[in-house]
C-alpha cells in the first residue's frame, strides 16, 4: 500500500503561518455556555480584518521560500490546499503564485479533502518530483475556518498554515521514506455548495472517521516500513481538538513526549488544512538530524494521508532563515467575542 | 467591474516591484518611464526586501466608500530600506502603538473587495517587525 | 502680452444647498458677476469645478451653465485641477484675454458636494491623490494632510495646539462675512476639545464639504474703467507643479509647488511678500496653511504657525491670511475656492470687506492648491484706486 516516488524526495524548505488575534475558549463559553467539561481547546486564532486564506498561504510560502533558499521562478508547481477558499471559481494558487514571483512557468491549483487538502497536494508534489518531472514543487495547507455560532465547532475553528517546498532527497532538510493514504466514503462532516457554515456529525465524526483512518494510515505505513513508534522523534496527527490528536497517539503506541513538538490545537485551534501541516513545521522548528517525524492527515469525508520523514544535516543551517512557528503562536492579541464576530464578518451588514 | 487597472499592476502590489535606474542607480516604487531623479529613461525591474520604517503616520476614522468594514486603520508613509517612500497601511498593530520611526515589514494582505461578487484585491501593507526568537538569541549571544 | 483686469464679482453663500442644482449655483454666481460688470454676454466662459463627474454624472459642464445662464453658443470649457481647478480656470481666462484672444471672459468656480453621501464625497475627493499608490490603500485626502502634519510636528517639534490660531482666525473672519459658511467664533478651549478626523487633525484642522459658486469678470486692463469704478489688475498668474503622491516627494514638508508659484508671480508683479497686504492661501488644513506660509517666504520653516500663534494673521495684523473665513470658515467646495478667494480679494481692494477690510490694502494675493501641494496657482491682484 506505501507510495515511493523513483526518485527521492523530500522537503528543502518549509514556512508557517498563524495570524495575530486569539479568541479565548471562554469567550465562546460565556456567549453560548458549554465548557462545564472543559474546553476542547484554551485559544484559537482568528484572521484579522484583511487576511484569508490567500494573504496566510502567501506568507508561509515566503517563509518557506526564504528556507528552501531558491529563486522563485524554479518552482513548477504552487498548490494550495484548503476549504476556505476566497474565490469558489479562480485558484488560490495563482495569487499565491504571483505574490511569490513564481509565475508564469509554474503550475497553479486548489486542492479540497476538508481538512487533508493540503498533505493530499504534498502526496502528489511528491510524486511530481520523485517522477523527475520538475525539480521544486510547493504546496500549502491553510484554512480560515469558519464556525456557525454557537455550534461547538466555534470554540476550535481557526486560522493558519504552512507551506513546503519539495525537491530531490539530496537538497532535502528532512526526505520521506514513504507515504501511504486511506480514503473511505464517510460522511462525517461536510459543507455543500453555497452554504456558509459545514454540518458535522457529532459523535459520528470520531471513532468512524477520525480514528479508525488516522490509526490505520499510521499503522499500515509504519508496518510497510518496517518501523514502530519508538523509532520516531515526534508523531504530528491533524487536530480538530486536543483531546482526539492524545487519543489516537496514544492508541497507536506513542507517548505524551513524542506528541507535544507537533502539538498546537491547544494555542491556535484546528487549523482544518493547515493543523497537521503546521503541526509539522513545529516539529521541525525542533528536530535535529536523524530524527524520524510521522505525520498523519485527517480530512472529512474521509481519509488520512501518512508519511515518514528523516531530518538531514540541512536542518540546522535553514531553521533560522524564516520566522519559527512559535513566533507566530507567541504572538498572540485576545481578541473579545464581539470582536471575532466582526473580523470574522459574522454580522449581516447589508 | 474593474479588472485590468488591477492586473496591470499586479507585480508591484504582490511583490513590491519597482525599478532600478540605469542611468543614475536611483530605485524607484512605483516603477515608472522616465527617472523623476535624472530624467533618463527607467526600465531595470528591481524588488525591494519590504523592510522600512514609519517617517509617518494617521488613523482614519472616516473611511472612504470601499473601505468602510475595516475601519479604523492606520495608513503610513513608510520610508524602504532602499531608499523611497511608499504610501500603505499599517496591520496587526493598535493605533496607539505606532511612532514615527517604528521597524515595519511588508506583507500581503486584502486591501478592498469590489462588492460580495467582485475581485478581491490584495496587495502590500505593513506590520510591525515580526519578533522572532533566533534573533533574541542572536542579541543574547 | 496685455494687462488684465477683473471688473465684476458675484459669489453664492457657502453652504449646503439642497434646493439648488449644479447647474443653478453656477449660473447664478455668473449672472452676479456679469451684472456687477455691466455685461450681457462675454466673449466666452471658463468653468472651474472638481467634482461634477463623479458626484454628478455630469460633464461638459461649462456648456450647460453657459446655456442655463442665457449665454447658448458661446465658447464654454472647463477646467480641472482637482482642488485648484478655480485658479485654473482664471488662469486660462486670463491667457485668453493676455493673449488677446478674447476681450470680455467670464470665470466662474463651482461645486456642489452634497449631492451624495460623506463615504462617496471622502472617495470622491481621493481623486485628488494618486489613485494607484495612494487611493488604493484607503486613505483618505485627510489623512494624507494628516501624515504630513504628523510628520511636521516631529520634525519641527510643533505641538498640536501652535496650530490653533489658524482656525481661530479663519471663524474669527467669517463672522463678518455674509456668504461665508460658518459665521461663529472658535475659541481655543472647543479647538482642543474637537474630535479626531484623521489624528492629528482633528474636526476644525479641516475645512468643510459645502457647496457653492463664485465668478469673476476679466477685460484688458486698460477698458476696465469702462466696465468698473474700481477694477482690480490680475499683476501675476502663475500655476507651478510637483509630484501627485506625497511619497514620491524628496522632503514631503517643503511643498515645492507652492514655492515656486509664488517665486514666479512676485517676479511678475515685479513685488515681494513683503509687500503683500494680504493673502488668501489655501488653508484646507491648518498644516497647509503653516506650510503655505513658510513656502511663500512670510515665516521660516517650522516657524508657520507662530504667525498665527502671535496674532499677525488677523485682518489688522502684520499679515492677514483668510480675511473672509478662508477655506475653514467660508467654505471649501473645492472647485469654486479659487474664486470665491479671488472675488473676496477685490472686495478687500474695493475696499468693500466691511469690518474686515485690511487698512490701505494695495497688494493681495491669492493661492489655490490642488491635492497635498501637486499644484499651486498664485494669483496677485493690485487695487487700481
Amino acid at each position: 500500500m506505501i507510495m515511493r516516488p523513483s526518485r527521492e524526495v523530500g522537503i528543502v524548505g518549509y514556512g508557517a503561518y498563524v495570524p495575530r488575534y486569539r479568541l479565548p475558549a471562554e469567550e465562546v463559553g460565556r456567549i453560548w455556555g458549554g465548557g462545564q467539561a472543559g474546553y476542547p481547546v484554551r485559544e484559537k486564532s482568528v484572521p484579522g480584518l484583511d487576511e484569508d486564506t490567500t494573504t496566510m498561504a502567501i506568507e508561509a510560502a515566503r517563509n518557506a521560500l526564504r528556507r528552501a533558499g531558491i529563486a522563485a521562478d524554479e518552482l513548477r508547481a504552487v498548490w494550495v490546499g484548503t476549504e476556505s477558499k476566497t474565490y469558489a471559481v479562480k485558484p488560490t494558487g495563482t495569487i499565491v503564485a504571483e505574490a511569490l514571483g513564481a509565475t508564469p512557468h509554474t503550475q497553479a491549483a486548489d486542492w479540497e479533502f476538508a481538512c487533508k487538502a493540503g498533505t493530499e497536494a504534498l502526496q502528489a508534489a511528491i510524486g511530481l518530483v520523485g517522477s523527475e518531472m520538475v525539480r521544486y514543487a510547493l504546496i500549502a495547507g491553510v484554512d480560515a475556518a469558519q464556525g456557525r455560532p454557537g455550534d461547538a465547532l466555534e470554540f476550535t475553528a481557526g486560522a493558519g498554515g504552512a507551506a513546503y517546498i519539495l525537491g530531490p532527497r539530496e537538497e532535502s532538510l528532512a526526505y520521506c521514506e514513504g507515504s501511504l493514504s486511506y480514503v473511505t466514503d464517510t460522511p462525517d462532516f461536510f459543507r455543500r455548495a453555497h452554504e456558509r457554515y459545514p454540518s458535522h456529525g457529532g459523535r459520528f465524526t470520531g471513532e468512524p472517521a477520525y480514528f479508525r483512518h488516522i490509526e490505520r494510515a499510521a499503522t499500515q505505513l509504519m508496518q510497510e516500513l518496517g518501523r514502530k513508534p519508538a523509532d520516531y522523534a515526534t508523531c504530528v496527527l491533524h487536530q480538530p481538538n486536543s483531546k482526539f490528536p492524545a487519543r489516537a497517539g496514544k492508541a497507536l503506541g506513542f507517548t505524551a513526549e513524542q506528541l507535544a513538538a507537533g502539538m498546537l490545537v491547544s494555542d491556535i485551534g484546528n487549523c482544518y488544512a493547515g493543523s497537521s501541516l503546521i503541526g509539522l513545521s513545529a516539529a521541525l522548528d525542533r528536530a535535529r538530524p536523524g530524527d524520524r517525524i510521522l505525520l498523519v492527515s485527517f480530512g472529512s469525508g474521509a481519509g488520512s494521508d501518512a508519511f515518514s520523514f528523516v531530518v538531514t544535516e540541512a536542518i540546522e543551517e535553514r531553521r533560522n532563515r524564516a520566522p519559527l512557528t512559535w513566533d507566530y503562536v507567541r504572538r498572540r492579541h485576545p481578541i473579545d467575542y464581539g470582536t471575532y464576530v466582526r473580523y470574522r464578518q459574522k454580522l449581516r451588514m447589508h | 467591474m474593474r479588472l485590468a487597472p488591477h492586473w496591470r499592476v499586479r507585480a508591484q502590489r504582490l511583490q513590491l516591484r519597482g525599478e532600478v535606474c540605469q542611468c543614475c542607480g536611483e530605485r524607484l516604487f512605483p516603477p515608472r518611464d522616465v527617472c523623476p531623479a535624472c530624467h533618463q529613461p527607467a526600465d531595470k525591474p528591481f524588488a525591494f526586501c519590504g523592510e522600512g520604517t514609519v517617517y509617518s503616520f494617521s488613523t482614519v476614522y472616516e473611511a472612504p466608500k470601499g473601505y468602510e468594514r475595516f475601519g479604523p486603520y492606520t495608513i503610513a508613509l513608510v520610508r524602504l530600506k532602499e531608499g523611497p517612500l511608499v504610501t500603505a497601511q499599517l496591520t496587526d498593530i493598535d493605533p496607539a502603538d505606532v511612532r514615527i520611526g517604528l521597524p515595519v515589514e511588508m506583507v500581503t494582505r486584502v486591501l478592498r473587495e469590489e462588492g460580495e461578487d467582485g475581485m478581491v484585491i490584495y496587495g502590500y501593507k505593513f506590520r510591525p517587525v515580526l519578533e522572532r526568537e533566533a534573533a533574541r538569541e542572536e542579541a543574547r549571544a | 502680452m496685455r494687462d488684465v483686469s477683473i471688473i465684476g464679482i458675484g459669489q453664492i453663500e457657502v453652504g449646503e444647498h439642497w434646493d439648488v442644482s449644479l447647474r443653478d449655483l453656477g449660473a447664478r454666481a455668473l449672472l452676479a458677476a456679469l451684472a456687477d460688470a455691466g455685461i450681457d454676454r462675454p466673449d466666452a466662459l471658463y468653468v472651474g469645478n472638481m467634482l461634477s463627474g463623479t458626484l454628478g454624472s455630469q460633464e461638459q459642464l461649462a456648456t450647460l451653465i453657459a446655456d442655463w445662464s442665457g449665454l447658448r453658443g458661446i465658447e464654454a470649457l472647463k477646467v480641472e485641477a482637482a482642488c485648484a481647478s478655480g485658479a485654473a480656470a482664471l488662469r486660462v481666462g486670463v491667457m485668453a484675454v493676455a493673449g488677446g484672444t478674447h476681450d470680455i471672459v467670464a470665470v466662474l468656480g463651482v461645486e456642489k458636494m452634497t449631492d451624495m453621501d460623506g463615504e462617496e464625497a471622502t472617495a470622491a475627493l481621493m481623486t485628488a491623490a494618486d489613485a494607484e499608490y495612494e487611493g488604493i490603500h484607503g486613505t483618505s485626502f485627510i489623512s494624507l494632510n494628516a501624515l504630513l502634519m504628523r510628520r511636521y510636528m516631529e520634525e519641527m517639534g510643533v505641538p498640536q495646539e501652535a496650530f490653533a490660531g489658524f482656525p481661530i482666525n479663519a471663524h474669527a473672519n467669517a463672522v463678518n462675512n455674509p456668504n461665508a459658511m460658518f459665521r461663529q467664533a472658535l475659541s481655543r478651549d472647543t479647538y482642543t476639545r474637537a474630535p479626531m478626523i484623521a489624528d492629528p487633525i482633528n474636526l476644525f484642522d479641516s475645512a468643510p464639504i459645502c457647496d457653492g459658486a463664485a465668478a469673476v469678470i476679466l477685460c484688458p486692463a486698460d477698458r476696465a474703467r469702462e466696465f468698473s469704478s474700481r477694477p482690480v489688475r490680475i499683476a501675476a498668474s502663475a500655476v507651478a507643479t510637483d509630484s501627485v503622491a506625497l511619497h514620491d516627494r524628496r522632503d514631503p514638508l517643503f511643498l515645492s509647488a507652492v514655492h515656486a508659484s509664488a517665486s514666479k508671480a512676485y517676479r511678475q508683479a515685479g513685488i515681494g511678500p513683503e509687500e503683500i497686504d494680504l493673502f488668501e492661501l489655501h488653508d484646507a488644513f491648518s498644516i497647509i496653511a503653516a506650510l503655505s506660509l513658510e513656502a511663500c517666504g512670510f515665516a521660516p520653516r517650522g516657524q508657520g504657525t507662530r504667525l498665527a500663534a502671535d496674532g499677525e494673521i488677523g485682518p489688522r495684523g502684520r499679515m492677514p491670511i483668510c480675511t473672509m473665513g478662508g477655506l475653514k470658515a467660508r467654505g471649501h467646495p473645492v472647485g469654486a475656492t479659487g474664486i470665491y478667494q479671488v472675488v473676496e480679494a477685490t472686495l478687500q481692494l474695493r475696499g468693500l470687506a466691511g469690518a474686515n477690510q485690511v487698512p490701505g490694502a494695495r497688494w493681495a494675493m491669492t493661492q489655490n492648491i490642488g491635492g497635498v501641494g501637486g499644484t499651486a496657482i498664485t494669483h496677485i491682484l493690485e487695487g487700481q484706486g
